[in-house]
């Protein structure tokens, strides 16, 4: 075996990132019923807005006064984008019929890749991050970057953050109520679009956590970086059960550990070897995706649609 | 002395097709109205119009005075007019304690929320008993109940309820039909629908009949209890 620790490790890492993102387009699915396809560039403006915040500031600052201000201008990029949006985009859609607000998710996706394409400074290639100091650590036989610890206290953190919000918080019961009955939330004085811009703010936030984390751990932003991203980290909220939270994460886990550990050790199943690329990792992340599908179609940890009655 | 609600002339539709087609009744505070007559009668989208989830064609909805005919469902419910919707709609997946809370959403006074959750489960003391279970787990007379106890929580000046014995087994109906006499008794002013025209107009102090969008007859709860195509048509008598 080669390194397995090392390869959970990358793996679950990886996922981690994912679920960061995937949170964003279950809780949006679960409240307005939208696969927000634009999510994956929601992430990229954010690691574009905490670029910003670090060229601005100059290299001179201290690492620890940057890194907070660039997640935080990572959240605020994303979420204003996100409300932006959904005010200019999805919200006179509300009552259109469903293709409607799928085929404008795609196409405000398009329209933001371009945007940073076109009007961010030298965005055409990949535009140079910077990095975490300090690392890597030696854990074991294991080798842990700084940006790891970044990805893993983030994903920590948020999940707990989220949990509590949603279970325990005003906002939060009004979300939950909205997800099962909109028309009934209503009736209990809910403001149900404040609800569905909450949703979509909330989701931002944690992509724009996500955009830093990819930005810290592989160097580099490129204006398409959401979109191969998003797509994976859509199938996790697939995978996981779209609407559950907790299901986000888990299947950005999954998703994360097989793409990581079937482009090593495919390889070692006979006859296989050439199935093992990076590439094909990909499709083996689908294929897991279809098997979970196949046996619970709500998902890991989704309810069943008649639950939502 | 003017009315807690005046409805004129409501029109109400579904793209093309018109649902209520210009009805006018008004409540005065306390008392009960009753909304009684057949499936697709109306009676339902009136209630939803009038507690915002629906706009009205045409026509004006007053309530406190105040026209509420443009508002929104979450401003109509702070100025105190709650609805207990058809079909209970209680949010099955939270615990019954999650579900009164969610009645009380626009009130702030912890004090008097918990004081009220304790009134609820005195007037049902079965919700009590179950308060941290899911509320999908209650039978469907108890879950009329949590709809009814949820209502109340918003302190309403007017509560709409929307056939709450509907699929009841009849002494759960009672029971609903009592505690609809105890609210009244304190002073609760109620508009009811109801398919049980028996039970509705036995206790209601105004009631009018809904027939294909409009309101064909009008009077008071004994007088529409007495009269003859009221008896032959919703009564079940020859």
């Amino acid at each position: 075996m080669h390194e397995l620790p090392q390869n959970l490790v990358n793996g679950l890492l990886l996922g981690a990132t994912y679920g960061l993102i995937a949170v964003g387009y279950t809780i949006v699915y679960g409240i307005v019923q939208l696969i927000n396809f634009a999510h994956g560039e929601i992430f990229m403006t954010g690691a574009f807005g905490a670029l910003s915040v670090y060229l601005g500031l100059g290299s001179g600052t201290s690492m620890w006064i940057t890194i907070p201000l660039m997640i935080l201008g990572a959240i605020v990029t994303s979420t204003v984008i996100a409300v932006l949006t959904e005010r200019l985009a999805y919200r006179p859609l509300r009552n259109a019929p469903r293709l409607a607000p799928l085929i404008t998710a795609i196409g405000v996706s398009i329209t933001l890749q371009q945007l940073v394409w076109g009007f961010y400074p030298s965005a055409k290639s990949p535009r140079v991050f910077p990095s975490l100091p300090g690392g890597p650590y030696h854990i074991g036989s294991i080798l842990i970057q700084s940006s790891d610890i970044f990805v893993l206290v983030a994903a920590v953190l948020s999940t707990l953050f989220l949990a509590y919000f949603v279970r325990s918080t005003r906002t939060g019961r009004a979300m939950q109520a909205t997800a099962q009955d909109p028309d009934t939330a209503k009736l209990m004085g809910i403001n149900t679009d404040r609800v569905i811009v909450i949703a979509f703010a909330l989701g931002a936030a944690f992509a724009g956590i996500a955009g830093v984390a990819w930005g810290l751990r592989y160097g580099e932003i490129k204006f398409d970086m959401g979109f191969l991203t998003g797509l994976y980290a859509f199938t996790a909220a697939v995978l996981g059960g779209i609407g559950n939270i907790y299901g986000a994460m888990l299947g950005g886990l999954v998703l994360g550990l097989v793409q990581n550990l079937t482009a090593i050790y495919i390889a070692d199943i006979p006859g296989m070897s050439q199935f093992s690329s990076q590439s094909w990792s990909s499709v083996w992340a689908f294929v897991i995706l279809i098997l979970v599908l196949m046996v619970r179609p709500q998902g890991l940890l989704g309810e069943r649609v008649a639950d939502r009655a | 002395m003017t009315a807690l609600l005046e409805v004129e002339d409501l029109r109400v539709a579904y793209g093309k097709i018109e649902a209520v087609k210009g009805i006018s009744f008004s409540i005065e505070e306390g008392q009960v109205v009753t909304l009684i007559g057949t499936n697709g009668a109306g009676k339902t989208t009136t209630l939803r119009t009038l507690s915002g989830l629906l706009k009205p064609t045409s026509g004006s909805v007053t309530f406190k005075g105040e026209r509420i005919d443009g508002k929104q469902a979450h401003e109509i419910v702070q100025m105190g007019l709650a609805h207990s919707p058809e079909g209970r709609r209680i949010f099955a997946r939270m615990t019954i304690e999650e579900n009164l809370l969610l009645g009380a959403f626009l009130r702030r006074d912890q004090a008097g929320i918990q004081a009220d959750i304790r009134h609820a489960y005195d007037l049902f003391p079965i919700l009590g008993e179950r308060r941290k279970q899911a509320a999908g787990t209650l039978s469907g007379g108890e879950q009329q109940m949590l709809a009814m106890g949820r209502a109340l929580m918003s302190q309403p000046k007017l509560l709409m309820l929307d056939e709450p014995s509907m699929g009841l087994s009849p002494i759960m109906m009672q029971k609903i039909m009592s505690t609809i006499t105890e609210l009244r008794q304190g002073g609760m002013t109620i508009l009811l629908v109801e398919q049980n025209a028996q039970a509705a107009l036995s206790l209601a102090d105004q009631g009018h009949v809904m027939e294909v969008g409009r309101i064909s007859l009008s009077g008071t709860g004994a007088d529409l209890l007495h009269d003859e195509s009221v008896r032959k048509a919703y009564l079940g008598e020859d």
